[in-house]
């Protein structure tokens, strides 16, 4: 199934600086591995180093969160839309 | 002696007194009283509602101005900083006669020019778990303009615990998220990020840079928000995260849900007080070590020695291209982002000193680098900013 996965600003970047992506993917999970293959330097700031999603990087599937889903393993439609979206807060230097 | 027009219908055995328009007030607001969505009944509720508005800045700004003019009654300014130059791209409560005054002083004397019918509170200090309760006590709805994530944090925790609305709303570079938490049965903060990122991670407008009018965009539509909940009328943003994309000019819409186990707002909550803010977003004393402690570094002072002295040193610089046009130290770029894929064109047989801005970028690269096999590799301590500081002056700061 093509998917197209939106990449927010700060992480463009690390993705070629494309604002989307479009990957082959039946799942979440299949979607954001063949995202991180192709630009590795996402990885870290996706995933932990144990693997798991970090938790202020929320993934949607169209308009619903996976965690009310099933999460990685939520199925994608072709022409769904796998929108990441990570905690911004502006302004200050960290 | 002022005459006073309407009267708000008050409920029987309402002990409040019946609040009024004056003719003048009628006046000032006719282009609402003539609207029925918002009607004699609207502005008189926005006389008398109470916003807290947190941070004077970015997102404060066009909120201040619109709750000012349109009535709002008594309005709560919440801001510890000064007005400095570089505010002033975006921050346009201010003007360059306010460089070096407290934006609370600033922000006050705006808005009271603006509507000095109505009521300004200011609370010239840093929202703390220790002072946060007792300043939104006060208040019907709260609305965080910050520009950090411990206090996102403090904010949604203290308004859950005192069950008033979080008008939310943030920004980064040409992007900005709001929504409504802390309404009943709605989501809060905390449903939608449990953690904050570690610092360093994700970058802050100093460091992304942000267009100057996002947050004027952003802010407005938290001010749109605010007045809506205060008169009532329309669909406010509860359980809709409104996300705006100002270069491709898009909105996009995400669902946000309550999650029923949020130690915050959950059916059980765990957390019932606020906490140590600052210690659960990672950040420990005054400057987060983003280094690692055993991470190289070299000084300004030192790296000017050692090239003084003809050492050949490869000078390596991780900002944008954009950023190299401001000012360089004629260091070879290559953006963080593109170091995975140009590592090849580095030579580890070099002695490397990796540069940036403030020495955060920079700090990541040589982690990077160090993993990739790299030994003679040092991160310039405090970027160009540093060097400006301590060895050419003459070198502009941004």
């Amino acid at each position: 199934m093509a998917v197209k996965v939106i990449i927010p600003t700060p992480l463009r970047a690390y993705a070629g600086k494309q604002e989307s992506v479009e990957v082959q993917a039946k799942t979440v999970a299949e979607a954001l591995t063949a995202l991180t293959g192709t630009f590795g330097e996402l990885r870290r700031h996706l995933f932990s180093d144990d693997g798991r999603l970090r938790s202020f990087v929320n993934v949607y599937v169209n308009d619903e969160d996976i965690r009310y889903l099933q999460k990685d393993q939520t199925q994608v439609r072709e022409g769904d839309t796998i929108s990441i979206v990570p905690s911004i807060a502006g302004g200050a230097r960290a | 002696m002022a005459t006073k027009i309407g009267v708000a219908a008050s409920s029987p055995g309402d002990e409040k007194p019946k609040a009024s328009l004056t003719k003048e007030e009628v006046m000032r607001y006719s282009r609402h009283l003539i609207m029925p969505e918002v009607g004699m009944d609207g502005q008189l509720k926005l006389k008398q509602a109470k916003v807290l508005c947190i941070g004077t800045g970015g997102l404060g700004a066009p909120l201040g101005l619109y709750l000012a003019a349109a009535g709002v009654g008594r309005i709560g300014l919440v801001d510890f900083d000064v007005v400095d130059s570089t505010n002033l791209q975006r921050q346009v409560l201010f003007g360059t006669s306010d460089v070096g005054r407290p934006k609370i002083t600033a922000a006050a004397d705006r808005l009271r020019n603006l509507n000095p019918d109505i009521q300004i509170d200011t609370f010239e200090t840093h929202l703390s778990s220790e002072n946060a309760l007792d300043i939104m006590k006060d208040y019907d709805i709260v609305v965080d303009g910050t520009d950090n994530f411990p206090t996102r944090y403090l904010v949604n925790d203290a308004c859950v615990i005192l069950g008033k609305p979080n008008v939310y709303g943030s920004i980064f570079r040409f992007e900005g998220q709001i929504t409504i938490f802390g309404y009943p049965d709605g989501p809060c903060y905390r449903c939608l990020y449990p953690e904050p990122p570690p610092p360093g991670l994700v970058p802050s407008c100093a460091e992304g840079g942000v267009l100057g009018v996002l947050p004027g965009i952003v802010g407005t539509i938290q001010a749109a928000e605010t007045l809506k909940l205060i008169i009532g009328k329309g669909d406010p943003l509860v359980g809709r995260l409104l996300l705006f994309d100002a270069l491709a000019m898009k909105f996009r819409e995400l669902k946000l849900r309550k999650n029923p186990d949020c130690p915050v707002c959950g059916t059980h909550p765990t957390q019932t007080k606020l906490i140590d803010y600052a210690e659960f977003c990672g950040i420990r004393g005054e400057e987060a070590p983003v280094t690692a402690t055993n991470l190289p570094e070299i000084t300004p002072r030192d790296l000017k020695a050692r090239l003084d002295r003809g050492d050949d040193l490869y000078i390596l610089d991780v900002r944008e291209p954009h950023e190299y046009q401001i000012c360089n130290l004629n260091g070879h770029l290559i953006p963080l982002g593109e170091l995975a894929s140009r590592v090849n064109e580095l030579d580890s047989s070099r002695e490397i000193v990796a540069h940036c801005r403030s020495g955060k970028r920079s700090a990541d690269a040589v982690q990077f680098l160090q993993k990739a096999g790299f030994r003679k590799i040092w991160n310039l301590k405090g970027g160009i900013l540093a060097w400006s500081d301590e060895v050419d002056p003459s070198v502009p700061k941004y």
